[in-house]
């Protein structure tokens, strides 16, 4: 059965400002050497946006490349030209797109060439792989590249001694590199003004996913919520454009909630909600929009989603403080979803389906992403246990289209909602 | 009819070769039945302390996978198919019970997967004592320096609450010592492959290794030495083989089968990155002063080159393999990945273009601790010895 979506698609102001934010950064990329800006190269996990602003930096994410190639159907011919260039078919295709994408002139989504890296920052967070990623890139760039190691919360929570380790870092590593970069000073006061603006647009972003709680969900927490996570995760975390974002983006969901309506799909509102899902792992890129409507066409809303907290579990109540700048930072990297041990995962994903009253839950497993990936199957076990809720499981790739079946997607996926239909129908004991 | 006497290196690979094959690790058990209230702590890949372990008066054991020997199940009910084969037989192991007679186990950071097996671990041994080592990737001595050696104040306090001894017992420094010790044999052994490798067949010096993942250090050492007079007095034929040294396999481990199949296709192994463990901080860790500090310093001094080690400076990349080749004479470089093992396979073009410029040979294969298609490895092996031994110069 289909659920019927009203078919005028509307875009929200705030996805209208969104657009014209990324917009005006690739442009101010694209002009960034003439206008002597330094530009950093990092990742989304553990990202210092705050600290590369304070130094006047451009932020620009090699994942970002990647699954914005993904959506514009180039990352194919990007990674078969990296697999062409000696990399092997096994490994995580974000850095083959990423790699292939630099090999044929580096050429980003506005079609102008984005500029060179005059930093590597790469922060070592939830994710071995970034390590290789910027060594790489490193070898093709010969700039400088700062390494901030996070520890990995193996026993489930962050030790002083790792906020120290953290800190310690930035001090003895990653600041001075900045600076000698820059050639700027460090100003911890530019600094605290910025995660001050984290702190209220991360309160907000916490407000719109936590909104998913009521009945109908007036987002949808993982199609839906990649967009809203993109300023805080990005580029523009700590600006004040950001934080205008959040503010805008919390009074369109209200409105939506108030009104009693449910998420804004591709192809409009969606009116009816059938199932609320909760969804462990990332979004396949390359299909988005389909991948999207087998969703929205069951009426299967996803309430909760772990991949929207691979930048910042800030529903965790973690936000950054002025107070403790530096501290803050570290708490925030070591903080980031992939970057938690398997049984708080479980953790996460169990209260989510409890909390967020969700009818089942689904993994979307990455087979370039091991970070994620290894371990799932537990992990579905584990929370269907715990639960009483079923769980579905389907894979797909990040950007590589060639792991990407609509069939076999679709076909899992029906099975998965006439199951939740059936469980739906039973009488409780 | 003639009779083939066992000669005294035959019956030592043989009895090598069982103990190391034993899935049901008897040999720990049987060093935990020698006296009540012994404790054994399993380890992965690729670098834990050992000497940790040892001081707090347990066994430390290599837990490495399960090869080819076992039929994998329900390790299979864990991991999707794109992701390595370490992970699902190591489960395996645990699962079946073979592992029950470990106390706990350390996962050290050395990978996504081994990351994530640490914490289910946690969700499917509760009773375990189960510990996720980290390792400084900044090698400041103020700052990682200082926060590995927190670290492994905490560990070693663990450690000793589990084996039941108190920190006033423990002495790390005579740990230390026993490992230098077991460490300069590695040495030795890796010395004698690389002046005479006829005398020592690579998949010997595999067993030798590996013994040392189940048998105390001290036993070890011994078995080394053993195993070192044996191979020194053989009578062996000089060979005029292809020297080369493997690189990639420092985690899931090749099958011995497939260790053979390289030697029989003319290579001789000059070098290796299996079982780091053994080697990794070699066998100058400083016996005086502050124990666990000479470990941390050790640490953030070794030279050694790992996928899952940071190199912090883009033109040293690789330095450590060319002067593996350059040190033991080695004529080329196979790359043996386990398939899926993204470390080992994103490091790869790196140390080619390094290989490259340099001017070394080398080619390159997947492999899983189960592969049962040698043939094919076999070609490639004999066309790159072949290849070496006749271009080499040129
Ligand atoms: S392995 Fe996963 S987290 Fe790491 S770079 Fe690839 S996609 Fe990102
Ligand atoms: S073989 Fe590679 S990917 Fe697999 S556990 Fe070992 S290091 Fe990790």
């Amino acid at each position: 059965m289909n659920a019927p979506v009203k078919k005028n698609v509307v875009k929200e102001p705030s996805m209208l400002r969104q657009k014209e934010m990324i917009a005006q950064h690739f442009r101010d990329l694209a002009r960034a050497k003439e206008q002597g800006k330094k530009v950093v190269y990092t990742f989304v996990p553990g990202n210092l946006t705050e600290l590369m602003l304070s130094f006047d930096c451009l932020p620009l994410h090699p994942e970002i490349n990647a699954l914005q190639s993904g959506m514009r159907k180039l990352s194919g011919e990007y990674i078969a030209e990296a697999e062409r260039a000696g990399h092997s078919e096994d490994v995580c295709t974000y850095v083959k797109c990423d790699i292939g994408m630099m090999l044929k002139g580096n050429i980003g989504p506005t079609g102008e060439k984005l500029p060179e890296p005059d930093l590597l920052l790469l922060s070592y967070t939830g994710c071995f792989t970034f390590m290789k990623w910027f060594e790489l890139l490193r070898e093709r760039y010969k700039c400088p590249t700062a390494m901030l190691h996070v520890p990995y919360q193996g026993e489930g929570h962050f030790t002083e001694e790792q906020v120290q380790y953290v800190v310690d870092q930035l001090r003895s590593e990653i600041i001075p590199k900045f600076e000698k970069v820059t050639g700027q000073a460090f100003d911890i006061d530019r600094l605290r003004d910025l995660l001050g603006n984290s702190a209220r647009a991360e309160e907000d972003l916490v407000y719109v996913l936590e909104s998913a709680k009521k009945r109908p969900s007036p987002i949808d927490a993982y199609f839906g919520g990649v967009y809203y996570i993109g300023p805080l995760f990005t580029a523009f975390r700590g600006t004040p454009a950001a934080t205008e974002y959040y503010r805008m983006l919390r009074e369109e969901v209200d409105a939506r909630a108030a009104a009693g309506q449910g998420p804004i799909t591709p192809d409009g509102l969606l009116d009816e909600e059938r199932f609320r899902l909760v969804v462990e792992g990332p979004p396949n890129w390359t299909h988005f929009r389909e991948f999207w409507k087998m969703f929205a066409d069951e009426g299967a809303v996803v309430v909760a989603s772990t991949y929207t907290k691979v930048g910042g579990t800030y529903d965790r109540g973690f936000r950054h403080n002025p107070e403790r700048p530096l501290e803050s930072l570290a708490e925030y990297c070591l903080g980031c979803y992939t970057n938690l041990n398997m049984p708080t995962r479980v953790d996460m994903l169990t209260n989510y389906v409890k909390d967020y009253e969700a009818d089942g839950f689904l993994i979307n497993s990455i087979k370039s992403c091991n970070s994620f990936s290894a371990g799932q199957l537990v992990m579905m076990r584990q929370v269907e246990k715990r639960t009483g809720k079923p769980g579905g499981f389907i894979e797909t790739d990040l950007v590589d289209p060639r792991y990407f079946s609509a069939s076999n997607v679709k076909n899992r996926l029906e099975s998965f909602f006439q199951m939740l239909a059936q469980k739906g129908q039973e009488v409780p004991a | 009819m003639t009779t083939t006497e066992t000669t005294p290196i035959e019956a030592w690979t043989r009895r090598v070769e069982d103990l190391v094959l034993d899935l049901d690790l008897s040999a720990v058990r049987a060093w935990k039945d020698a006296q009540p209230g012994r404790k054994a702590i399993g380890f992965l890949p690729t670098y834990v302390p050992r000497e940790l372990i040892h001081a707090a008066g347990m066994l430390p054991v290599g837990v490495l996978g399960a090869g080819e020997e076992l039929e994998i199940v329900r390790g299979d009910a864990c991991f999707q198919s794109y992701i390595c084969h370490l992970p699902r037989s190591v489960m395996e192991l645990g699962l079946s019970g073979r592992l029950d007679v470990l106390d706990g186990m350390l996962f050290p950071s050395t990978c996504d997967v081994i990351r994530n097996l640490s914490g289910l671990w946690q969700l499917e041994f509760p009773d375990k004592f189960v510990r996720y080592v980290d390792v400084p990737q900044n090698f400041d001595p103020e700052v990682g320096g200082k926060f590995y050696e927190r670290l492994l104040r905490e560990l070693l306090g663990e450690l000793c609450a589990l084996s039941g001894k108190s920190p006033e017992e423990v002495d790390l420094a005579a740990s230390v010592r026993i490992y230098n010790t077991n460490r300069a044999r590695v040495s030795e052994l890796y010395a004698l492959r690389a002046e005479e490798p006829w005398r020592v067949p690579a998949s010997e010096a595999y067993l030798a290794l590996r013994a040392g993942m189940q048998l105390p250090p001290e036993e070890h050492t011994a078995l080394l030495e053993e195993y070192l007079e044996l191979a020194r007095a053989a009578e062996r034929p000089m060979q005029d083989n292809a020297r080369v040294v493997i690189a990639g396999a420092f985690c899931e481990q090749p099958p011995l089968p497939l260790i053979r199949t390289l030697e029989r296709a003319g290579c001789d192994l000059v070098d290796d990155d299996f079982m780091l463990v053994s080697r990794w901080l070699g066998p100058d860790v400083p016996e005086t002063g502050d124990p666990l500090k000479a470990l941390v310093d050790a640490y953030l001094a070794f030279g050694g080159e790992a996928s899952c080690k940071y190199v912090p400076d883009g033109e040293d990349k690789g330095a450590r393999l060319i002067a593996s080749v350059r040190e033991k004479h080695a004529e080329g470089v196979i790359f043996a990945a386990p398939s899926f093992c993204d470390p080992a396979l994103l490091d790869r073009p790196m140390l080619q273009e390094a290989l490259d410029e340099a001017g070394i040979a080398y080619t390159s294969f997947k492999y899983s601790e189960n592969t049962g298609q040698l043939q094919p490895i076999r070609e490639q092996a004999g066309t790159f010895a072949d290849t070496i031994k006749l271009w080499g110069d040129q």
